[in-house]
């Protein structure tokens, strides 16, 4: 499988103000994500999950080391359009994302700036708003909206420029329930029927349990990299991070303490209630 | 409270108004002016007029809600008409009281200001009430176009209008939230004299400017990430396009002009 986006020892600090010194937040960090795949990236607070977000899509630019997107270095200013092509950004506050006044309007924001076609924008922004289940919106405005469906415009309005991958940092923060769950199924959906490689920034375990690998961040290195059930049954290096996992495996955790023996990669509820039942059966 | 501004309200409708080209709509209400200002006598002010009754018509926009949009500005039509009445000099003073002397030249010319005052506030309601500020933009950015040869910013400038009009709503819900957090706090906005509930405002607006920019600051971010690079090579979803109906305006328009010049020079 080709890599969406690869970052080869990655050094980053921000720049400090008046001869300051900077804040360093990456010494060397590599990592790759396979094209069509579903990443979670976690982390507490201030580990650098949002500024390694930045860095695949070149608004940061790397100190020291590379980042390839789709094969194209991010510092190559010549390549700078067709990097954000190829990455789309949502970032958390939908209400600063959103351009225009009416929905529509904004979708094709994207499209209209990469110079498509009249007709062809029509079409891309009608398909993007059916994908994300905003068409019937499409001619109100967007402070009238619920945060998940001003976030899922957003998302459309990312979708209108045909990326390869997306990545969306902490989307459903500022969301409540049931604009998270309809976020969360509009991402699933789109890796799933699309292909579109997804990069999730999220601290939610629950979301992170959604993907198909979660990388977890601390101080600026990567802590733990693997398939959900991997990472989150290392409930003790979690916990030393200022995380924790999810709900079902800290039970199972809390109770290995307390003497019994469960698996700790029992991630959804079901799977965890069926451990517990045959514990408590044996 | 806040809600209730209604700066330049748009009425969604489907009224030939409506679906008339926004440029088309700002070229007539130029000309609209121009008539309006061109119109001296009873005769042209009552073709205006009919003019206008007939688009108000058309749009479908109930008249209780463009006489409620005129409310405000109640204040400077009475203003105006009291000045003109006292400071008009003509050759009789129907009225003599002390300083005081009103003319009959006075009367005449102060209905005709307050009548050309409100003729043109209802035409420029017209135009926001049917149009959206979405279109309206497009309309100015796709009229001013030739300016862009003198190297006038005309896309960043309609660029500018637009993100205005959509954060106005959300910086109104913005300033909301602070007066009640403030509020929370024990401020007091509503008693004191002007000074003190100008002092007040201070706690609203350090607040406000603060999250205006940052709200500015992660819109460019994603401007950015959405590959804005400014009006070179932009395209549009929506193209303007004058149909029948805007010839048919446009016709109407140089009738309505002629029409006052006519009356104008021929003193009917």
């Amino acid at each position: 499988m080709s890599k969406a986006i690869s970052v080869e020892h990655l050094s980053y600090s921000y720049p400090g103000v008046d001869d300051t010194p900077g804040v360093a937040v990456f010494e060397d960090i590599s990592l790759t994500v396979e094209d069509g795949s579903f990443v979670a990236v976690l982390g507490s607070n201030g580990c650098g999950k949002s500024t390694l977000a930045k860095q695949f899509n070149a608004i940061l630019l790397p100190c020291g080391g590379k980042v390839y997107i789709c094969g194209m270095d991010t510092s190559d200013e010549e390549r700078l359009i067709a990097v954000r092509r190829s990455v789309g950004m949502v970032f958390q506050n939908p209400d600063n994302q959103i351009v225009a006044n009416v929905v529509e309007e904004d979708v094709a924001f994207g499209p209209e700036n990469l110079g498509v076609a009249s007709p062809v924008i029509r079409q891309r922004v009608d398909n993007a708003l059916r994908q994300v289940g905003m068409y019937e919106y499409r001619e109100h405005a967007p402070h009238l909206l619920s945060g998940g469906q001003k976030q899922r415009v957003a998302i459309a309005g990312i979708i209108a420029m045909e990326p390869k991958c997306i990545v969306l940092d902490e989307p459903t923060a500022m969301l409540d329930p049931q604009g998270r769950k309809e976020v969360m199924d509009t991402i699933l959906a789109l890796n799933a029927q699309k292909g579109i490689t997804v990069v999730l920034i999220t601290h939610h375990m629950d979301e992170a349990a959604m993907a198909q690998r979660v990388v977890v961040l601390s101080n600026g290195r990567i802590a733990a990299d693997g398939t959900p059930a991997e990472v989150f049954s290392q409930v003790d290096l979690l916990h030393s991070i200022r995380l924790a996992s999810p709900e079902t495996v800290e039970l199972c955790y809390e109770l290995n303490r307390k003497g019994f023996s469960l698996p700790l990669d029992k991630l959804s509820v079901e799977e965890c209630a069926q451990a517990l039942y045959d514990a408590i059966k044996a | 409270m806040l809600k209730d501004i209604t700066l330049g309200q748009y009425f969604p409708g489907n009224s030939p108004i409506h679906r008339l080209d926004p440029r088309t709509k700002l070229i007539w209400l130029i000309g609209y002016i121009v008539a309006l200002f061109t119109a001296g006598n009873w005769a042209s002010y009552l073709v205006v007029f009919l003019f206008l009754a007939f688009v108000v018509a058309l749009s479908t926009i109930p008249l209780k809600s463009i006489l409620t949009g005129l409310k405000p500005l109640v204040f400077i039509l009475i203003f105006t008409g009291v000045l003109n009445v006292f400071f008009t000099t003509g050759e009789k003073p129907l009225i003599a009281f002390g300083v005081i002397r009103i003319y009959r030249e006075g009367i005449i010319r102060a209905v005709f200001m307050m009548a050309r005052i409100f003729m043109l506030i209802c035409g420029t309601f017209l135009l926001t009430y049917t149009t959206s500020p979405i279109s309206l933009t497009d309309g100015l950015e796709s009229l001013l176009s030739p300016l862009k040869k003198l190297r006038l910013p005309v896309h960043e400038l309609s660029m500018m209008m637009c993100i205005a009009l959509r954060f106005i709503p959300t910086l109104i819900e913005e300033t909301d939230k602070i007066m009640s957090a403030q509020k929370a706090r024990g401020a007091d906005f509503e008693s004191g004299k002007l000074m003190q509930r100008v002092k007040a405002l201070i706690p609203i607006l350090v607040p406000l400017f603060i999250s205006a920019f940052r709200r500015a600051d992660e819109l460019a971010t994603a401007m950015e990430c959405r590959c804005y690079q400014g009006g070179d090579g932009r395209t549009k979803m929506k193209l303007l396009r004058y149909k029948l109906l805007d010839f048919k305006a446009f016709l109407l328009l140089v009738v309505l002009i002629c029409a006052v010049i006519l009356l104008r020079v021929f003193g009917l």
